[in-house]
């Protein structure tokens, strides 16, 4: 376990080192940060204004000394300030992750109530209607981008039918509002969830032990619930993690069509638009390391559910 | 003794097995019943739908009734299957005669222009951008597969590595990042979308290779002095080709969602051309008032992806059931 977690915690931080590193020289072949500062009208600024901002930025030090410094100000919980709102990077993104961990949340919890339980039925009602049924609404859920469900959904829900808003977040809490966004995020999911739980449960069913606990003469539905679920639900639980953590970072297009004021949204998008580089470093950096938690999480549960994983293996 | 007599007997069954006609099993079908089958057993529907965009993509803009990015703009919101009343003023005439003026099949968009044309145009578009970024993608992927797997040690731990970086990073983030950074163009998305094809590639070539290379005769050619090269192209390439062909498949259909979420989010082709992704962003602050500009691009987009997910899903069957595992 800790020489698992060592080598984890290695490779994470070489990830961490080269995302980093990239964007920071991806930067450079932008334009200047400091065109930001000049106004769309008027007369520009002047040379003395403009090295002025450059030492205040930092950008008047070599590269690599830049990366340093930002290194060294992240490990103190430091992010930088944003240029173009000029408020601290972290206040920005801690503002804006609690919309999209809720969306996350909203999302992840459709995902599986759909995804799971369709799938164990498709696999215990093999080859009947329900299976047919289970496995369309997978194939349309993995062929429909994020976009068109989210479309599809408001044109269906909001503007023939009329019953839910079609989109934004009011500052009070308002359930209506999250159920189109959180089912238009967690629809594809609920997708590859639904083909994971199916085949896995086709496999569990098929094994010694299920048709040992049947001729003992077990009922079906305990064997069901009892024996084959607690099996077949290993390889749904740590993908469903993973996609928790990718929705952290990849809601941004569910996130546009909904105005939903998010961190991709919010944060990411803009700050690449505004060439906001401490913004987009930043949200980066975080980005990363929620990916990375959540995959190491991922790894453990595996292991704590299935005890045959062991982790230096699942590691390679 | 007795094994060698058992192992005669297996033959001898083998061979009365393999004498018996082919079908012997015949069962009794309906007309209905044999469409079904038929449409079960072999990918047909999705081959048509491939088939439509392909021609549409061929010879589509050519045939295009109206102009792709000017439109009357008091046509603007038109319905679908609906005659345009300025056509009588000769305002919105089609580019020929033989289709009946003023018809919009697929409706107009929001400033007049004729859907149908634009869904069209969109679908050369998309073959182009996916094609040329799946070559490029599969191009880099066979390579580093290739090398990574053959040369082992340090450089396929570095390659490794990589891609496992790689798969942590969120695709739309780094798409993003690129394309603001270097521009929006069509070469930018070309070069990020085959940044999205090619890790796909390496991990599944590298492992063909790494059991390819142990056979005898990959050494019988090192005897003969065959230099490294010729034997990555004479003697390995040959052997994964299927495996290559299987995953570009399964790979073309997320390579044109990215492309639509792309254009969508306004990284991708940028307006007037119609991809569809931009034809869907275009129409979606019309939802209530005119539907068809979101549901009409959506439905290609879907329908594309849906059978090329059927046709990957097949091919995979046929040319290299293992990869199934890789789901």
């Amino acid at each position: 376990m800790a020489n698992f977690l060592a080598r984890r915690f290695l490779s994470s931080l070489v990830s961490v080192l080269g995302a980093t590193v990239a964007i920071f020289v991806l930067i450079q072949f932008h334009s200047d940060p400091r065109e930001l500062f000049i106004p769309d009208s008027g007369y520009g600024i002047t040379q003395e204004q403009w090295e002025a901002l450059g030492t205040r930025m930092g950008l008047d030090e070599p590269l690599w000394k830049q990366y340093l410094n930002w290194i060294g100000n992240t490990l103190r919980g430091d992010l930088g300030v944003s240029l173009a709102r000029d408020r601290a990077v972290l206040d920005l993104i801690k503002g804006k992750i609690g919309a999209t961990v809720q969306l996350a949340i909203g999302g992840w919890i459709f995902a599986i109530m759909l995804g799971i339980p369709m799938g164990v039925l498709a696999a215990v009602k093999r080859g009947t209607f329900w299976d047919y049924f289970g496995r369309g609404l997978a194939i349309v859920g993995q062929a429909a981008p994020p976009f068109v469900t989210a479309l599809v959904a408001i044109w269906f829900f909001a503007v023939w039918l009329d019953i839910l808003p079609a989109g934004g977040r009011s500052p009070d809490f308002n359930w209506k509002e999250y159920i189109l966004p959180c089912m238009a995020l967690g629809w594809g999911a609920a997708a590859s969830l639904m083909r994971l739980t199916r085949s896995s449960m086709l496999e569990v069913l098929d094994s010694e032990y299920i048709r040992l606990a049947r001729a003992k003469g077990v009922a079906w539905n305990w064997v069901i619930y009892k024996h084959a679920l607690r099996n077949a639900l290993i390889a749904p639980v740590t993908s469903a993690l993973l996609v928790f953590s990718g929705w952290l970072n990849g809601a941004l297009v569910v996130e546009i069509v909904f105005s939903w004021p998010g961190i991709g949204y919010d944060a990411l998008f803009r700050a690449v638009n505004d060439n906001d580089f401490p913004l987009l470093l930043g949200t980066v950096f975080i980005f990363i390391l929620i990916y990375l938690v959540f995959a190491t999480i991922a790894d453990i549960a595996y292991t704590l559910i299935d005890p045959r994983v062991r982790l230096g293996s699942s590691a390679e | 003794m007795t094994t060698s007599e058992t192992q005669e007997e297996v033959q001898h069954v083998d061979s009365s097995v393999l004498d018996a006609p082919l079908n012997p099993v015949k069962v009794d079908r309906s007309f209905l019943g044999k469409i079904w089958y038929v449409l079960r057993r072999y990918p047909v529907i999705p081959l048509i739908v491939l088939a439509i965009l392909v021609i549409a993509a061929a010879v589509g803009p050519s045939i295009a009734p109206y102009e792709r990015d000017i439109g009357p703009i008091g046509d603007r919101h038109l319905g679908m299957f609906k005659y345009s009343e300025l056509a009588i003023e000769d305002q919105d005439a089609p580019k020929y005669s033989a289709w009946p003026a003023g018809f919009h099949l697929f409706g107009s968009d929001h400033i007049g222009r004729d859907v149908f044309t634009r869904v069209l145009h969109g679908a050369r578009i998309s073959m182009q951008v996916v094609l040329v970024s799946l070559v490029l993608g599969m191009f880099i992927g066979v390579s580093l597969g290739m090398i990574s797997g053959y040369y082992g040690g340090i450089t396929d731990e570095v390659i490794t590595r990589f891609v496992d970086i790689w798969y942590a990073m969120p695709f739309l983030m780094v798409a993003l990042i690129v394309v603001l950074i270097f521009g929006r163009g069509l070469t930018v998305l070309l070069f990020v979308l085959a940044l999205v094809a090619w890790a796909g590639f390496v991990r599944v070539i590298r492992a063909q290779v790494l059991v390819l290379k142990e056979m005898d005769y990959v050494a019988a050619a090192r005897v003969n002095g065959a230099s490294d090269f010729r034997i990555l192209f004479k003697h390995l390439l040959p052997g994964i080709l299927n495996t290559a062909i299987v995953v570009g498949t399964l790979n073309t259909s997320g390579l044109i969602l990215s492309e639509s979420v792309l254009s969508f989010v306004g990284a991708g082709i940028q307006p007037p051309t119609p991809a569809w992704g931009v034809m869907t962003n275009e129409g979606r602050d019309y939802l209530s008032i005119a539907a068809h500009q979101v549901l009409v691009p959506s439905a290609a987009i879907f329908m594309v992806v849906i059978s090329l997910n059927f046709l990957g899903d097949w091919l995979r069957d046929r040319l290299d059931p293992r990869l199934r595992q890789l789901e």
